[in-house]
């Protein structure tokens, strides 16, 4: 039985939300300078005052003069740019990549930006003050060479956090909605005055504090900037109801976020400029996921609506201009990382339903209308997540199972019964780990108190497999451990125990470069305007990045354990149980992408590796030499005799059992694969005094990163994308989709405490009906029982994705989950719109 | 071991996360004891004979058909128990015919009861009743096919006529020992007019006792397994009933039989 009552009869949608949708969408997102022209003017006037004053001043300059707009029929207002889905620029993070990519980025295929020529000029400008002085320089200085090495190799990629801001914290909402950032100021001030000049840490936390004045003092100015605007607007409207609109909208600018709101209107305006402003102070991605938005908006909410201020259509329509808000806020990455991260996305996951600190279920009212709004909106953000448990209201799934069913790819499902004693297990008391709420993709975190740096890296695992075939040895580098001969390895052991030693090796350079990345961040990008928001900043006088949060993480994420799985099982029986295969054949199968064509680029690295063995061996290599080198390798990866043992080895490793079949043996196997990285991953610290903790989730990175990763002994070719997330590698999931989550569940989910990630496609046939929905939710109660920890869903048919290839025209708004998050399927890259068409699809 | 579990029988597929036969998450086992029917419309013609054969299978040959014991195809079942708890869901009994493997039919199903796990069973309900009335107490869910109420017409489409299992449909519903629901193919030229859905909606009022009736629209999904056998595909290009009849057919089928009817399984 749950705390609260709830109505779960669906509201339907305002007029409005359409308009507003349409406005939103109607041109390309657009690049603005102003961000980074203010930031840029307020650093060179504090350039000899401590960092945190700096970064403080700064924020406060940007928000006193950073052009502002009231979109056409918004209730909810406070936007970064002027043009819709713009974004800003944060060159104190990284700028070279953008210019450099000033001419393509308007015309690239993932997640393409306008930019004019004016923006180009004055963003030029700004940017040349960075030159050095960004936090991607200083990381960069604090990295070991042999760190920079493995990320030139593509082993990991830290390019997240390398480039951009940090964000993955979700911020205490209902503190500012309970006491407004005057509230927060003077906690500040009381801190402040219970210090002595003498005291040790006065120099750091005095300043820190006046910092955290400044950003509240900032907040509060910018919404009455907005305030301003809108009386003005309401003054010049002829529309009498438009009008009455923007006063209120003024009045309430007025009074959030400076003082606690008074009703749930209020609260849903204070709300947004804490969500809006987050983006501004910094840049990255998941700052703040609104988390559990029907929790600290639920007392507004009740009270207003017992006393008759609002009505259920009403604050429906209020939370429906959310949903578009959060997709009016953006951001451009480089390419590479557009790829990765596809879809616009900025992954403000809000979650619905689930238990309070006491263990009870606390569903109610909004957590229905959260869903009702996805229905509503229908946009890829807010990523909305449902949180599952025993104790949750069946109606409440079958609702959410409803949404499942429209093909939005939302919600993503997450179960209580693992994910709370995961986190306890990492030291949060039990009350905090029941107050979880999920951070960009999958993560869990206890909000306004972690700085759980999730998304620290993506870590292929298959690369270290590359390894062991040739010793260590990448492009002619030495970049892993010599681990011997992999012909002359006797046993299976000694084989996995060279993969174990390739994964410890890179796995204590992962550590290295994120905390390279830590350290830059803490000196260069402190943020004020965050940490007073997280708890206990305020009291240890230090930003989050200074390890100001009660909890600290960093948790990088690996992928491929699927095929790790697939491939150090069909070693282990193919050349070892049962001799099929030898060691030396294998090695050439692989070299030659089983005789099935390599690309130029592969070709001309094989003749460089020749070339400089040929140097070391001092022999003469000139251009004579080399076209020889060319045509022997050419010859060699060509022959029949390669074809033929490519052939033979590949329908030897096809008949090998494979994981996502309920093969109880192959499913303990890739338990103890994926353990290869979370197990010693769990061992290392970061400089905020937090353990490090592995996530098994590659967002859609296992499409890019598998490009540049060669054929692995699981049959997989070379560049064809690896496995995504905890699920089955695609297409080898051939008994459906209770195997396959049977198998999944057999890996340890408690262990990669940040976050796995499962997905599985439907056809909508499968959900049809009542009783279609029932069997579904059943399902995922099913994979939850036996302790899996999230499950997403892609409802939709193959015909249709290849249809909205075809006529990508067509399908504008045709929504698609891609590995944690929901996005426009017509914007992500060719090879990502295949992998996800290649996915098994389930329940026909 | 007891002995119910060592008895051998025939299969030729299982099936699992199966949702459209049957309550909750099933597992199907596709029995290959052959078939006493030879409809045209059969989507598994590989059940039809109980010889193990060949069927080509996107070019490649596979072996259709495989012994075993009930004990084997338990180990599969068990695999969803989890799911069958939450949904109330259990192993299905498909075919082919399932009575044409009788013993090892019944022994299927009481050892799925026997360990806590519900049963359903599709079938033409072509035996004699005392088979039937030997499977009944290990069977939840009977769903049993009636594809037309006129013998000539059921005998020129499917081989045999109708009168055996008109009867033990009866019977089975006054047995009152599982839940009956009627399944009726909606073949085109075949049955799929509203007198025909009538008549037999008319047979299961008078039947009583009948939890639902399936309206199942003809499709084309088993056409290629034809080819793979090598055998010719009588219903030539016939197209599947639109959505609008299929629509029309339920009213009538609701309207005449008096019990909640619906379209799929």
């Amino acid at each position: 039985m749950g705390l609260y009552t709830y109505d779960s009869t669906p509201i339907p949608k305002s007029d409005r939300i359409p308009k507003l949708v349409e406005n939103l969408y109607a041109k390309m997102p657009e690049i603005e300078s102003a961000r980074a022209v203010l930031i840029t003017e307020s650093y060179k006037q504090t350039e000899n005052e401590p960092m945190i004053i700096r970064r403080a001043k700064a924020f406060q300059h940007i928000l006193e003069n950073i052009p502002i707009t009231i979109r056409d029929l918004e209730l909810v207002v406070g936007s970064s740019t002027l043009a819709p889905r713009g974004c800003q620029t944060f060159p104190e993070f990284s700028y070279e990549w953008l210019e450099a990519e000033f001419d393509t980025v308007e015309t690239r295929s993932a997640d393409p930006f306008y930019i004019s020529e004016q923006t180009k000029k004055e963003l030029k400008e700004a940017n040349a003050y960075w030159k050095g002085r960004t936090t991607s320089d200083l990381a960069t200085a604090y990295m070991e060479p042999e760190t920079l090495l493995d990320i030139e190799h593509n082993i990991f990629t830290p390019g997240n956090y390398f480039y951009n801001g940090v964000g993955h914290v979700t911020v205490k909402y209902g503190e500012v909605l309970e006491i407004g950032f005057s509230g927060i100021r003077k906690k500040a001030e009381d801190e402040l005055a219970s210090m002595k000049v003498s005291d040790g840490n006065y120099q750091t936390k005095s300043r820190f504090l006046e910092a955290v004045m400044i950003s509240c003092d900032a907040a509060i100015t910018y919404a009455r900037r907005y305030a301003k605007l809108a009386l003005e607007m309401a003054e010049k409207c002829s529309d009498p109801v438009r009008k009455k609109e923007l006063l209120i909208i003024a009045q309430n600018c007025a009074n959030v976020p400076e003082k606690g709101a008074t009703g749930f209107y209020e609260a849903c305006q204070s709300f947004w400029f804490v969500q809006q402003l987050l983006q501004i102070e910094s840049s990255g991605h998941s700052i703040s996921p609104p988390g559990r938005f029907d929790q600290y908006m639920y007392p507004y909410y009740k009270k207003d609506l017992d006393s008759g201020k609002i009505t259920r259509e009403f604050a429906q329509e209020l939370l429906d201009c959310i949903w578009v808000k959060l997709n009016d806020l953006n951001k451009c990455r480089d390419a590479a990382s557009a790829e990765g991260f596809a879809g616009y996305s900025l992954f403000q996951n809000l979650i619905a339903g689930g238990q309070n600190e006491d263990g009870i279920d606390v569903t109610n009212d909004l957590s229905f209308m959260c869903i009702t709004s996805s229905m509503h909106v229908f946009l890829p953000m807010p990523s909305l997540s449902v949180r599952v448990w025993n104790g949750s209201p069946h109606e409440f799934l079958i609702y959410a199972a409803e949404l499942t069913r429209t093909g939005i790819g939302l919600p993503a499902y997450y179960n209580d019964e693992v994910i709370i004693p995961s986190l306890e297990s990492r030291g949060l008391t039990l009350q905090d780990a029941r107050d979880y709420n999920i951070i960009g993709c999958v993560e869990p975190q206890k909000s306004g108190k972690t700085n759980g740096w999730h998304d620290a890296a993506f870590f292929n695992m298959c690369r270290p497999l590359e390894l062991v075939f040739s010793n260590g040895v990448d492009k002619g580098v030495q970049i892993g451990p010599k681990t011997g001969n992999v012909e002359d390895m006797k046993t299976f052991d000694e084989f996995y125990d060279a993969y174990k030693a390739q994964m410890d090796y890179a796995i204590a350079l992962l550590v290295n470069a994120d905390n390279a990345i830590d350290m830059a961040h803490a000196e260069r990008a402190p943020l004020p305007f965050l940490a007073c928001m997280v708890d206990d900043c305020i009291k240890r006088g230090k930003t989050l990045e200074q390890g100001g949060a009660v909890y600290n993480f960093t948790g990088p994420q690996g992928f491929g354990v699927a095929n790790m799985a697939d491939a150090l099982y069909a070693v282990k029986k193919l050349v070892y149980d049962e001799n099929k295969i030898t060691m030396h054949d294998l090695k050439m199968a692989l070299s030659t992408n089983y005789g099935k064509g390599l690309s130029n680029e592969d070709v001309a690295e094989m003749v460089s590796e020749v070339a400089s063995a040929m140097k070391s061996a001092g022999q003469p290599v000139g251009e004579k030499e080399v076209a020889a080198i060319l045509k022997t390798v050419v010859a060699a990866t060509e022959s029949e005799q390669v074809k033929a043992n490519g052939e033979r080895i590949l329908k030897l490793i096809d008949a090998v059992p494979k994981f996502g079949n309920d093969i109880p043996e192959v499913d303990a196997f890739a338990r103890d694969v994926a353990y290869t990285y979370t197990k010693p991953l769990e061992k290392y610290k970061n400089p905020r005094g937090g353990m490090f903790q592995a996530g098994l989730y590659p967002v859609s990175a296992n499409v890019p990163l598998g490009g540049q990763t060669g054929a692995t002994p699981d049959g997989r070719l070379a560049h064809m994308p690896v496995a995504d997330g905890v699920s089955p590698s695609a297409g080898k999931d051939v008994n459906g989709p209770t195997a396959a989550a049977n198998s999944v569940s057999r890996l340890d989910h408690f262990i990669a405490s940040n976050g796995t990630l499962f997905n599985q496609k439907f056809h909508p046939s499968a959900l049809s009906g009542r009783e279609g929905l029932e069997k579904f939710v059943g399902l995922i109660q099913s994979y939850f029982d036996q302790k899996g920890s999230h499950m997403q869903f892609n409802v939709v048919s193959r015909e249709t994705l290849l249809d909205a290839q075809e006529h990508p025209e067509q399908y504008k708004h045709l929504v698609v989950r891609v590995a944690g998050y929901s996005a426009l399927f017509t914007t992500l890259s060719k090879s990502l719109q295949d992998d996800i068409i290649r996915r098994t699809e389930q329940g026909f | 071991m007891e002995e119910y579990l060592k008895t051998k029988g025939r299969i030729f597929d299982i099936q699992r996360y199966s949702i459209h036969d049957g309550n909750g998450i099933r597992t199907i086992v596709f029995l290959k004891g052959g078939c006493v029917l030879r409809c045209r419309w059969c989507c598994n013609p590989e059940s039809q004979h109980y010889e193990i054969e060949t069927m080509m299978v996107q070019g490649e040959p596979k072996v259709i058909g495989e012994d075993t014991t009930v004990a084997e195809v338990m180990k599969t079942v068990e695999k969803d128990r989890t799911y069958y708890r939450r949904t109330g869901g259990g192993l299905t009994l498909s075919g082919g015919e399932s009575l044409c493997q009788p013993k090892f039919a019944r022994d299927l199903l009481r050892a799925a009861k026997e360990s806590g796990i519900t049963t359903a069973m599709e079938s033409m309900g072509c035996a004699p009743y005392s088979t039937i009335e030997e499977i009944l107490p290990y069977l939840d869910q009977y769903l049993l096919d009636i594809k037309h109420m006129n013998p000539e017409k059921h005998k020129e489409f499917t081989g045999r006529s109708n009168e055996l299992m008109l009867e033990n449909a009866k019977k089975i519903a006054d047995s009152h020992m599982t839940e009956l629901s009627i399944r009726v193919p909606v073949i085109p030229g075949f049955n799929d007019t509203e007198l025909e859905i009538r008549d037999i909606a008319a047979y299961v009022r008078k039947l009583g006792n009948v939890r639902r009736m399936h309206l199942l629209p003809y499709h084309r999904l088993g056409q290629d397994k034809y080819d793979g056998l090598n055998r010719p595909y009588l219903m030539g290009d016939v197209k599947p009933p639109t959505n609008e009849k299929m629509e029309r057919l339920l009213k009538v089928a609701e309207e005449v039989s008096g019990v909640e009817c619906r379209i799929g399984g």
